[in-house]
């Protein structure tokens, strides 16, 4: 394969002259600038899939808003990271989060440490503007260590690429369509009967809410260590 | 200074949010001249009175009574302040959608009932169950939205303070969904 050459690109983010090179996205360049966009999928170490839409911003030009994460830079683009229009997007989609699955914060493992619970103070959202849909997944604690539970499933994905590309062991990925998606443990079985799953328990520690965690853990202890990610990577880089 | 009709009530919730209310302390003295109690578990009024200024209401509608009440409180106030996440979100009360309401019946007064030989549910005083735990903004109008579970003393405190002052104040300072 012809590898592409890797350019400067120079454009504007928030009418700042921000210069990046040809392979980065919006989001890894306005990171590097200091230019806060909100994320929730996205995680640094891991592909960038989109999924979340949160870090939704906009592209003069472009008709629709399109995620900073997964977009790629440009020569002389403009981007704006907030607007009405923007927030009110945002918004929406936080609260659709919320409605699709049952995340009541006040029984959650991970109250006061979960990262969508984070986002509504962020982004000042009070209460959903949609209706709550309450559809309900069988909760799978077969695992002797950890637990998973669909219910509290924002389907970022985090796990299913913490698994695939750090552990190297693809035990986890996604099944059915829309409101049924559900993270599986290799062909839908049991987490405790996944012969792929190593129990190395990372995706556990990347999981931005209350599906996946700890057993026998208390909402007051630390549960999640998203920074576990680049550390692994930087000690890896350094035994290379 | 005119007092503001203040009025207090709870729905399908556990009443966490109205001790919050009861642990402001020593403000409840500072905030008293501002407002008349006129309806309120803390008081012996039977029937919701009209024209009130501010409402607070906490829980979530989840009987037909429920669901008449906080019509009755749109209806007869200014101002309604959904009090919590139970009123908010729908929170612990609305956990019984994910299993349905008939499931719920069926294990409450029959499944783990000592005394009901009847067999029966009872459908006299006892309030019918919707069919779904709806939060506030999904039966009325709710002008301002205060989540915790339950909400901590220091935001009623700084919410109603604001309220009687007419200015804003961001809320999710003050507390989020969940704490």
């Amino acid at each position: 394969m012809i590898k592409q050459k890797v350019r400067v690109k120079t454009f504007k983010i928030d009418d700042i002259t921000v210069t990046g090179q040809s392979d980065q996205t919006v989001l890894e360049v306005a990171r590097e600038h200091n230019i806060y966009i909100p994320t929730l999928c996205y995680l640094e170490g891991l592909s960038c899939v989109g999924s979340c839409r949160m870090c939704l911003v906009e592209i003069k030009g472009c008709r629709e808003l399109a995620p900073a994460c997964t977009s790629k830079i440009k020569e002389g683009m403009e981007v704006v990271t907030t607007s009405p229009d923007i927030q009110a997007h945002r918004n929406m989609i936080l609260s659709m989060l919320f409605s699709e699955r049952t995340h009541t914060c006040s029984v959650c493992v991970v109250n006061g440490n979960c990262e969508l619970q984070d986002k509504t103070v962020e982004l000042g959202l009070e209460h959903s503007l949609v209706p709550y849909l309450e559809q309900r997944f069988e909760i799978d604690a077969s695992h002797k260590n950890f637990v998973h539970d669909p219910n509290r499933c924002i389907l970022c994905t985090r796990c299913v690429r913490v698994c695939d590309e750090i552990e190297g062991a693809h035990a986890l990925d996604l099944v059915d369509r829309g409101i049924n998606t559900r993270i599986i443990h290799d062909m839908d079985e049991p987490w405790a009967d996944s012969q792929s799953c190593t129990s190395c328990g990372k995706c556990v520690y990347v999981c931005p809410t209350g599906a996946l965690y700890e057993k026998d853990i208390s909402t007051e202890e630390k549960l999640k260590k998203t920074d576990i990610i680049l550390n692994l990577i930087k000690s890896r880089k350094k035994d290379d | 200074m005119t007092k503001i009709r203040l009025a207090t009530i709870w729905l399908d919730g556990c009443s966490g949010c109205h001790m919050s209310f009861l642990d402001m302390d020593e403000r409840l003295i500072e905030l008293a001249p501002y407002f008349d109690l006129v309806y309120s578990p803390y008081v012996d009024a039977k029937e919701f009175p009209k024209e009130v200024d501010l409402s607070i209401v906490e829980g979530a509608v989840s009987s037909d009574h429920d669901l008449e009440m906080i019509k009755k409180i749109r209806a007869n106030s200014k101002t309604i302040l959904a009090l919590g996440d139970c009123a908010v979100t729908g929170n612990v009360s609305a956990l019984k959608n994910l299993y349905g309401t008939d499931a719920v019946l069926q294990r409450g007064y029959f499944e783990l009932a000592d005394i009901n030989k009847n067999k029966r549910y009872p459908s006299q005083i006892v309030p019918k169950l919707l069919d779904k735990v709806i939060p506030l903004h999904e039966a009325v109008k709710i002008d301002y939205f205060l989540p915790g579970c339950p909400t901590p003393a220091d935001a009623v405190y700084e919410t109603i303070k604001a309220l009687i002052e007419g200015r804003e104040i961001n809320v999710n300072e003050l507390t989020r969904f969940g704490k």
